[in-house]
């Protein structure tokens, strides 16, 4: 890619007098990291520095320091770690996820000193960015080739629905604001669901990565679609009946949608049919239907979105207050918002998780919030960057799901927001307030950053041939010439009784 | 702290976080242009293609040994399953096959595990068979011994073509 990359090293160490083979390896890019971290880090001391200074703030308060150092040096960390274990990895998704990170941060800080009674989400935000930013380093240390995960396909599955139904069994579970999706550990709430969407999108490309010719070949045609048979939509009918589960008995309609549309995806990157399409938003529709003639909580939070402006529907208890306030804050931001501690983004409920991008919406205006949706964009486009150089199917499909996650989500919460479908109660993408929410995301863009290592590094063969293999093509290399490279009949025997 | 300077520190963030934006953008635009690379192309076409590619990438500088033979700098994979691959080739050798440990993972239900190898000796790259079931062919031809493979000829395992490229 460019000049200044040091040449390759010789491989395998054989006797060899001839010219080398020249090559420009991929350029690990760890500096362009830490130069990108700059603005980021600028973007999250500025945003926290514009809070304390604002008329919210208490005189002298010097919080923002704390944190952005914090942030720093976490960040910091994670470079350092990345050049140890992940040295080719996308140099972009580092920096983007941490100015969005510093952004959210600085939103929840403002709102811990505009809430009525002190609050301190804005310290235990920091904290778990810290744990969650351990937890990548963890991973990145622990797992280094995500062609391992692919062997548990089944194990993931299993791990999904234990996730998925923990917050159900008594005792543990929490019903909080109408969902039950928490689970309480001590003195922590956890969303397990957090964790499962990444558990489940392990499961879809494991499986998906070696059934899809058996789903793509057999079937019968009909039209111009091909569609598969009925045993090979065993998987799709599970997934359906996942997400139905999740609406019903969790009540939770943004992650059944979550879980859905990712299966949905993943299963049309894997086959490339549009027939999956046709069929699972058939199967949408279906859903859809019952859940609006049968669940009170989907009437209710539809009904909530087509009349939200009704005077009614806004003074009724669980009615449109929330969504409204939401408009209201954003309009009055306008184009270029009201400024850090200037808009009263406090009478949003849930303004810092669920509603942050509203309260965003307010303080940094229409430039602000488009160049939050930019960076987004930007990261998930690096994740699908990531999905298209991997060089193995289940690594593909795994990058892929992943990048969907973090699309789907912030859509179907700012969708929620911005009054384009029903809002569903789920967080941001580090913005939103919420332990489960940044650990689980963090952990999601470690494995990015794993694949798209694995994507972006040079082939040099070392780390995958055994000694023994090594051994053989040094020998073989030294025994023949160019003229004459017969393989010897011995090391072709060897290795043929390895093939399958 | 003056009103007149927070209101301009307040549109200085908005222009930071839009500053950000631009240069992830500009860093990024290299890559963008590595993605048009990879895109799947015909065979027939894969020459036009690299030469246009070149043409608009300011082309590489000129060897300095002024070597008449381009070498091979990477494995790309014209049809398959995993059409569309690309792998930057360095000095070592490659295994080729279904295996997970494979360099390049093929997935394709008529390659064997460990199908081929491909490896680099003097400034030529060779491939060899490993007693694969459905056999490996370059240029059509099956191969029964280890043969040097030039830039642009077709290297063929079950159903996926790959050719070496400059």
């Amino acid at each position: 890619m460019t000049s200044m990359a040091p040449p390759a090293a010789p491989a395998g160490g054989s006797g060899r007098a001839s010219k080398p083979v020249k090559v420009k390896p991929q350029r690990a890019k760890r500096n362009l990291e830490l130069f990108l971290m700059i603005p980021a880090l600028g973007v999250a001391a500025l945003a926290d520095f514009l809070v304390s200074a604002s008329p919210v703030a208490p005189a002298n308060d010097t919080s923002w320091i704390t944190h952005i150092l914090v942030m720093g040096l976490l960040g910091l960390g994670m470079n350092i770690s990345l050049r140890i274990w992940a040295k080719y990895a996308d140099p972009f998704i580092l920096p983007i996820v941490i100015a969005l990170n510093g952004i959210g941060l600085a939103m929840i800080h403002r709102l811990d000193l505009g809430a009525a009674k002190a609050t301190t989400v804005a310290t235990s935000q920091l904290l778990y960015t810290g744990l969650g930013m351990a937890c990548a380093v963890i991973i990145l240390w622990a797992i280094r080739d995500h062609r391992i995960l692919r062997r548990f396909t089944y194990i993931w599955l299993a791990l999904s629905v234990f996730l998925l139904i923990l917050p159900l069994v008594p005792g543990i579970g929490r019903e909080i604001n109408g969902a039950n999706i928490w689970i309480k550990l001590g003195p922590f709430s956890v969303q397990p669901g957090e964790f499962a969407k990444i558990t489940l999108a392990f499961f879809f490309a494991s499986y998906l990565g070696s059934k899809r010719d058996l789903i793509l070949l057999a079937g019968k045609k009909i039209g111009r679609l091909q569609f598969p048979r009925l045993r090979d939509m065993g998987p799709m009918l599970v997934a359906w009946l996942v997400a139905l589960a999740v609406l019903v008995f969790q009540k939770d309609l943004g992650s059944a949608l979550m879980f859905f549309g990712l299966f949905m995806v993943m299963i049309y990157v894997a086959t490339g049919r549009i027939s999956w399409i046709a069929i699972g938003l058939v199967f949408v529709a279906a859903g859809g239907t019952f859940a609006m003639m049968f669940m009170g909580h989907v009437q209710r939070r539809v009904h909530v979105w087509l009349d939200a402006l009704d005077p009614t529907v806004y003074q009724a208890t669980g009615g449109s207050y929330q969504i409204v306030q939401g408009l209201f804050a954003m309009a009055n931001g306008g184009l270029p918002g009201t400024g850090f501690g200037e808009g009263k983004p406090n009478s949003i409920p849930l303004g810092n998780s669920d509603m942050i991008y509203a309260s965003l919406g307010e303080e940094l205006g229409l430039i602000g919030l488009s160049a939050i949706v930019m960076l987004f964009l930007l990261l998930i486009s690096r994740g699908i960057r990531a999905a298209l150089g991997a060089r193995d199917g289940f690594g593909k499909l795994l990058a892929t799901g992943l990048s969907f996650i973090l699309a789907l989500q912030f859509f179907i919460v700012t969708a929620g927001v911005l009054r384009v479908m029903p809002l569903t109660g789920l967080t941001t993408p580090f913005l939103s307030a919420g332990g489960s929410s940044l650990l689980a995301n963090w952990v999601l863009i470690a494995i990015l950053l794993m694949i798209s290592h694995n994507a972006r590094r040079p082939s040099t063969g070392g780390g995958t041939l055994s000694t023994q293999e090594q051994g053989m093509i040094d020998r073989h290399l030294k025994v023949s010439t160019d003229s004459a490279l017969d393989a010897t009949p011995d090391s072709t025997q060897r290795l043929g009784g390895e093939t399958s | 702290m003056a009103p007149l300077v927070l209101t301009l520190l307040r549109f200085a963030f908005l222009a930071l976080v839009w500053l950000l934006v631009l240069i992830v953008i500009f860093a990024l635009r290299r890559d963008l242009g590595v993605g048009q690379r990879t895109r799947t192309v015909p065979a027939g076409a894969g020459r036009r293609e690299r030469q246009q590619a070149q043409a608009v990438n300011a082309a590489p500088p000129a060897d300095p040994e002024g070597e008449p033979r381009q070498n091979a700098r990477r494995l790309v994979v014209l049809e398959g399953p995993t059409a569309g691959t690309e792998l930057p080739l360095a000095e070592a050798p490659l295994l080729l096959g279904r295996a997970q440990e494979a360099t390049l993972v093929l997935d394709d239900d008529y390659s064997s595990g460990r199908h081929a190898r491909l490896f680099p000796q003097g400034s030529r790259w060779f491939l060899e068979d490993l007693g694969s079931t459905n056999g490996t062919f370059l240029d059509d031809a099956q191969l029964s011994r280890a043969q040097p493979v030039d830039l642009g000829q077709r290297i063929r395992i079950g159903k996926t073509v790959m050719e070496l490229r400059p």
